[in-house]
């Protein structure tokens, strides 16, 4: 369970984000939506303790994420193309990354085969540094990379975004089949509306750092969210 | 239109990272540009004197013409290895209702002012004037000055038009020190075959169009080569090198620390910048030729302690100034994975320290030099050892610069800051005033001792003061976040 308790940022005057409380129980798998500057990689950062909140805390499965880094260990995320190693191949990325999350190397390949048809034959063997793939295919090494060492907690910001159709689809059938035995917790941010409610059972609405919507979702979700963004 | 490019150089020039770089290093820049430029502008008016004086029998205009050909064959070597022709600058602008004609003569028109072509200028212009002042005939020397102009200009665009083909820079290279070569075995007098072809323009300055038609020629060739170039998929792409995985297992050995050890070989490997400073370090191992050999200072022992510290501080020294920052690009990712940060820290203590040892064995020849400065090689390596390697360390929790590691490696000072002037004081000016202190008041070896007690201290206390460092780049975690994620 997640626990994000009356967080706020403020840089100078301006404040960027104000959650006064959410609950995310363990098994759900939860959309952030919102426009840009919304507050949603805010958030996000605040939660991997990347940025540090001017008030409130988050607890992440009874661990304060900002005075213990225990919950690292359960907890996997992919922000942005910053989180890969350029120089690195994806296969030797995945190495660093299971040797930091404890994985062996027998492990590694058992669960790489796992995302065989979600890599589509473009990402490993393919004797080209990280820095050098196309944004769709990075994006795909870091989401991979995210759910290695079996995490409680797995966070995605726009996961969707530039990848093609067809990945598109395979990732929203891993996303589902993560939560299936409502075990992990899913974070996912996205623009794109479809997506994230097929996938969320659950929808906050950002808007310029306030929660405007939550949401469980139903049948209506998508008409609803969409008519509130059609300003 | 013109106008417009001459604004987007503007503000390009003037946005760049280069003058959102602290004081100091703009200063130093500054310094070395200027170096450069009067190191030539020296040449050029002193040129003359100095010919006139070292060889009194002959005219130093025949014995500058002499050498032309060479220093236009190194010219175009030079350039092959290290210009670039600015095209990735036109990218934006190629689906703006702009005429390709027009972008590629932007482009060739912007390398024309190249430092490349410059800074010759400052050596042959002030070179020209005072020959017209010491009674040259003016249009001869202005006509050779033209062909000169006009040559490096061709240079200019005949690099590009070979274009980093390496079968032209081969035959160019064969040609220069086969012409060398031909001199010195006295086969043919290209010196005197040189000298004679400007000689004559000097004598009939009109035959310099011969340059301008050369010139002519090469711009034409290259334009119209670049024009049907102009496409993503050709001049305007970035090259990708295929990715090579060397077995670095047997770092495995190392336990926790050999993922970010194995991550740093990589790093240090595959980014132009991080090979540059591997290399250097090997560079450095000869600082101490400079030093040993010179009886100046036989008499000056520190100065001798500041030489032995480079010899084996080579590497601590370029590549630990910049810890965390070459982690930059990816420090986001590293915060969030559940490590010790200790660890993380270690492993760069670990590559900082093989590395002096490694460097120290390969030391081993300056015996030649005597038992005392192998000595004072052996304390400063056990200082960079033991002191200089967590100073590094801790000295890095101040970096708030960013390195981007697909920038090219030579002369980059990007992560460059404050930070980097200050740690000289500690890291060399302290042990050379200990050494001092004690070879002066205390005599002997006490001076060896002493700064290899130092060293020896670090290493003792190393635990503790890691703990020490390790908190301190915890509690800067935040900030280093914010500072690495900003575009440098």
């Amino acid at each position: 369970m997640i626990t994000i308790d009356t967080i706020s940022k403020k840089y100078g005057t301006t404040e960027v984000l104000n959650v006064p409380s959410i609950e995310i129980p363990t098994g759900q798998s939860f959309g952030l939506v919102g426009n840009n500057g919304a507050g949603k990689t805010t958030l996000f950062n605040i939660l991997l303790d990347l940025i540090r909140p001017t008030t409130g805390a988050i607890i992440n499965h009874d661990i304060q994420v900002n005075s213990s880094e225990d919950w690292k260990q359960f907890t996997g995320s992919f922000i942005d193309e910053s989180f890969l190693i350029g120089y690195l191949t994806a296969e030797e990325y995945f190495d660093f990354i299971a040797d930091l999350r404890g994985m062996e190397k027998t492990e590694v390949t058992t669960f790489l085969a796992k995302f065989d048809e979600f890599f589509n034959d473009e990402i490993i063997g393919k004797k080209k540094y990280l820095r050098d793939l196309s944004k769709g295919n990075q994006k795909k090494a870091g989401i991979v990379a995210a759910m290695m060492g079996n995490p409680q907690v797995v966070i995605l910001d726009e996961p969707f975004a530039n990848l093609d159709p067809t990945t598109q689809i395979r990732l929203k059938k891993i996303i589902k089949e993560l939560t299936e035995n409502r075990e992990v917790t899913v974070l996912i941010s996205s623009h794109d509306l479809t997506h994230v409610t097929e996938v969320c059972e659950r929808i906050v609405v950002l808007d310029k750092g306030n929660v405007v919507k939550d949401i469980i979702t139903s049948k209506e979700t998508l008409q609803e969210l969409e008519s509130y963004f059609a300003v | 239109m013109i106008s417009h490019f001459l604004k987007l150089e503007w503000k390009q020039f003037f946005r760049s990272s280069h003058w959102q770089k602290g004081v100091a290093v703009k200063i130093l820049m500054a310094f070395f540009a200027l170096y450069f430029i009067v190191a030539f502008l020296a040449l050029g008016i002193g040129g003359y004197f100095i010919l006139k004086k070292m060889f009194p029998e002959s005219d130093p205009l025949e014995l500058v013409n002499s050498y032309l050909v060479y220093a236009i064959l190194a010219d175009l070597i030079i350039r092959y290895l290290m210009q670039k022709l600015p095209v990735m600058n036109i990218k934006p602008l190629l689906i703006l209702p702009i005429k390709k004609s027009k972008l590629v003569h932007y482009v060739l028109a912007k390398s024309s002012f190249s430092a490349f072509n410059i800074f010759g200028l400052f050596f042959y212009i002030p070179f020209a004037v005072v020959l017209i002042n010491k009674g040259y005939n003016t249009t001869g020397v202005l006509g050779w000055l033209f062909l000169i102009i006009t040559l490096i200009q061709s240079a200019n665009f005949l690099n590009f038009l070979i274009n980093k083909n390496t079968k032209a820079f081969t035959v160019i290279s064969v040609i220069l020190l086969s012409l060398i070569a031909a001199q010195t075995f006295n086969i043919y007098n290209v010196t005197a075959f040189g000298g004679q072809l400007f000689n004559a323009i000097y004598s009939a300055p009109t035959y310099a169009i011969f340059g301008l038609l050369i010139l002519v020629l090469l711009y034409n060739l290259t334009y119209k080569q670049l024009l049907n170039q102009v496409y993503l998929d050709q001049a305007v792409s970035q090259k990708v090198i295929e990715a090579k995985s060397a077995d670095l297992s047997f770092v495995d050995k190392l336990g926790d620390v050999a993922p970010f050890i194995k991550n740093d070989m990589r790093l240090i490997w595959r980014n132009k910048r991080t090979k540059t400073v591997f290399l250097m370090s090997f560079l450095f191992l000869f600082y101490g030729l400079i030093f040993f050999t010179q009886e100046t200072y036989k008499n000056m022992p520190p100065m001798l302690m500041f030489a032995s510290l480079f010899v084996t501080g080579g590497f601590a020294l370029n590549y630990g100034q910049f810890i965390p920052a070459w982690d930059s690009a990816h420090f986001k990712m590293l915060m969030s994975q559940g490590f010790k940060y200790r660890k993380f820290l270690e492993s760069k203590w670990i590559l900082m320290v093989v590395m002096t040892t490694l460097l120290y064995l390969l030391s081993f020849p300056y015996l030649y030099f005597g038992i005392d400065i192998f000595l004072m090689i052996t304390a400063g390596a056990i200082f960079n050892v033991g002191f200089n390697s967590l100073f590094l360390l801790y000295a890095g929790s101040f970096n708030r610069k960013r390195i981007d590691l697909n920038k090219s490696g030579f002369g980059n000072t990007q992560g460059t800051s404050a930070t980097q002037f200050i740690i000289i004081i500690p890291l060399m000016l302290f042990p050379m005033l200990v050494f001092w202190i004690f070879n002066k008041f205390v005599g002997g070896v006490s001076g060896f001792i002493a700064v290899a007690s130092i060293g020896v201290l670090g290493l003792v206390l190393k635990s503790y003061l890691m703990k020490f460092i390790e908190k301190k780049y915890i509690k800067d975690k935040y900030i280093m976040i914010n500072a690495f994620g900003k575009e440098a």
